[in-house]
């Protein structure tokens, strides 16, 4: 029993980490349309930057993080305003395209700058607690409750501020927004820097535990995009449920079926979820 | 048109001789990849240029093809030609399964499955013992000898490819010049209309990603048969991107693009051998740009200035006709 508690436990970590890079997928699919497969590049780029400060410059972890966040948000915008906001929102092809692209260029910069070896981020959050008789470091428990934080500050930020307010306006219709003066350009720049700085903060976040290399973000964005198709896209709750769902069943997969197999659990989900609805589970108006 | 067919005979006339008159072996071995990676481009071509559904379970279909004959010699010992049109009717049946799930999907959807499917393609292929997994699978047989022919020197091995590249591009002309080819293109400018038309979308997508696998299938096959060693790289999705690279480089649902965008790509990567692993640094940015600012690659964008510039003309003649005919009404 303590095996399944110690695998739930893993299973909220890693779902965390899902949950926050399919949150970004999802506000920049469901309001500006753009299926980003750069962005789990931009989740790689996040933890490079943020091992370089900390080795670099020597300065702590959290500080680490925000400057990760903030460089990864610019880079974002910087990617909106030279690629996306140039190509028609209603052609798909060019969009996904453009975005392999990005996503290739990354991570053949990152290979150059910093090699292709693994390298290793260390925190001072490396101890090892007991609660309830289960053994966990630190640092997973932080996973789990800097994610939890993250997203409720973006739910306040969603919900409570004009910005915010403006963001939801524009993903349940463009045309309406308009009409009321909002700031296209405004509210979509802003999407990629928040799509951005989630994707690095989670990077920072699980790089302690998963190492850094440059392909780190392949396998995470292929099951971001799984988790927005169970979460319906562009849906906000459907991205966190859907994060953790995939998070509990590596976890308790990887223990009770096959360790070797576990990365498939995504993608047959994947395909017997589309296989049965076309559209994705929970499909709204969001083509 | 008459100045066309000469274009073509003598492009033809100067491939075959180019063994004859260039014996290098570098630039043979080079030609031969790029006539093999050009079958598989016309592949994507089918499905992604002509239907407009982005495929990115190509690589998997490619190293379908070339694990099979290489499956099939090796384990199963079976002739080389009969495995190697088996690798291809295997293909093609495990395409047209993947095809009836896949292409209930649209636009988005359509992509993500099928990367989800190429890669679970490549961890198949990685962690099966079957395919002997990160090791690879070396021994595959060279072609087995037709008649007289035998293909065991790098110039047989380039009429080989040669042959069948001419055999693709024969098909593909015949295709875009029929009625089925007129079909997927419909399908691309929308799938409302041709619904409207009469034509089943559903039936002819699924077609043509057939005849895309296929294509692929037949591309790995040559790949296998040529490299004769086949590792689960083959099937990753960088693979795939750099088949679309060679077809957005060319010009994505035109005729001679897949043939033109591969040669100048291939080329220019032996030319830039230097940057290897980071090749994708120049890459990267050419297809972004490409996107932006010339989405139908050399071919499209030279056919888009011909036809301008024949508007043009038309426009100017019929100014001037009108000109001469104010001037009889003056007189």
């Amino acid at each position: 029993m303590d095996l399944f508690f110690q695998q739930i436990l893993n299973g909220l970590t890693i779902g965390s980490v899902y949950s926050l890079v399919a949150l970004g997928l999802t506000l920049v699919f469901g309001i500006l349309h753009v299926p980003n497969f750069a962005h789990g590049a931009l989740y790689m780029v996040g933890a490079y930057i943020a091992l370089t400060v900390m080795t670099a410059l020597g300065v702590h972890y959290w500080i680490g993080l925000i400057i990760a966040v903030i460089v990864i948000a610019l880079l974002s915008v910087l990617m909106e305003r030279l690629v996306f906001s140039r190509l028609d929102s209603k052609d798909p092809l060019p969009i996904m395209i453009a975005s392999i692209g990005i996503l290739f260029f990354l991570e053949s910069f990152a290979q150059y700058m910093w090699g292709s070896q693994y390298q290793r981020m260390v925190t001072p959050y490396g101890d090892t607690i007991q609660i309830f008789g289960l053994t966990v470091t630190m640092q997973r428990l932080l996973v789990i409750i800097a994610a939890v934080a993250l997203m409720y500050a973006l739910h306040l930020f969603l919900t409570k501020t004009m910005t915010g307010a403006a963001i939801i306006a524009m993903s349940q219709s463009k045309n309406g927004a308009f009409l009321v003066g909002i700031n296209a350009t405004r509210v979509s720049m802003l999407t990629f820097a928040i799509a951005g700085g989630l994707a690095a903060a989670a990077a920072t976040l699980a790089a302690p535990i998963n190492l850094v290399f440059p392909s780190m973000g392949n396998l995470v964005i292929m099951k971001a995009f799984v988790i927005i198709i169970i979460g319906g896209m562009g849906s906000i709750p459907g991205a966190i449920i859907g994060g953790y769902i995939l998070g509990m069943a590596e976890s308790l997969g990887a223990t009770y079926i096959s360790g070797d197999y576990k990365d498939l659990i995504a993608f047959v989900l994947l395909v017997l979820i589309l296989t049965m609805k076309p559209n994705g589970l929970f499909a709204k108006g969001v083509k | 048109m008459t100045k066309k067919t000469y274009l073509l005979l003598a492009l033809l006339v100067a491939a075959l001789l180019f063994p004859i008159l260039v014996p290098n072996q570098y630039y043979l071995q080079i030609l031969i990849l790029v006539f093999i990676w050009t079958i598989a481009v016309y592949g994507l071509n089918t499905i992604t240029g002509l239907t407009g559904q982005l495929s990115l379970a190509h690589a998997g279909f490619f190293a379908i093809g070339a694990y099979s004959l290489g499956l099939l010699t090796i384990n199963a010992g079976i002739p080389f030609w009969a495995a190697f049109v088996l690798a291809i009717v295997i293909t093609t049946i495990i395409s047209f399964f993947i095809g009836i799930v896949a292409l209930r999907t649209k636009s988005h959807f359509f992509a993500i499955y099928t990367m989800s499917v190429g890669f679970l393609i490549y961890l198949i292929i990685y962690k099966s013992e079957l395919t002997g997994g990160v090791r690879g699978l070396i021994g595959i047989p060279n072609p087995a000898p037709i008649g007289p022919l035998t293909f065991e020197s790098i110039q047989s091995y380039y009429y080989l490819m040669l042959f069948f590249l001419l055999l693709t591009i024969f098909f593909m002309y015949r295709l875009f010049h029929s009625l089925l080819g007129k079909t997927f293109i419909a399908i691309r400018n929308s799938e409302e209309l041709a619904e409207t038309l009469g034509i089943s979308v559903m039936k002819n997508k699924l077609l043509a990603f057939v005849i895309s696998a296929g294509l692929a299938s037949l591309s790995g096959a040559l790949y296998a048969s040529y490299v004769r060693f086949l590792g689960p790289q083959m099937a990753d999705i960088h693979v795939a991107f750099e088949i679309l690279l060679y077809l957005l480089v060319g010009g994505i649902g035109t005729l001679a693009g897949p043939l033109i965008g591969t040669f100048i790509v291939v080329v220019l990567t032996q030319m830039l051998q230097f940057l290897e692993e980071f090749r994708m640094l120049v890459f990267g940015p050419i297809v972004v740009l490409l996107i932006l600012f010339y989405p139908r690659g050399i071919v499209g964008g030279y056919l888009m200035w011909r036809a301008k510039r024949a508007k043009k003309q038309k426009v100017a003649e019929a100014s001037s006709t009108k000109g001469e005919n104010g001037n009889a009404v003056n007189h």
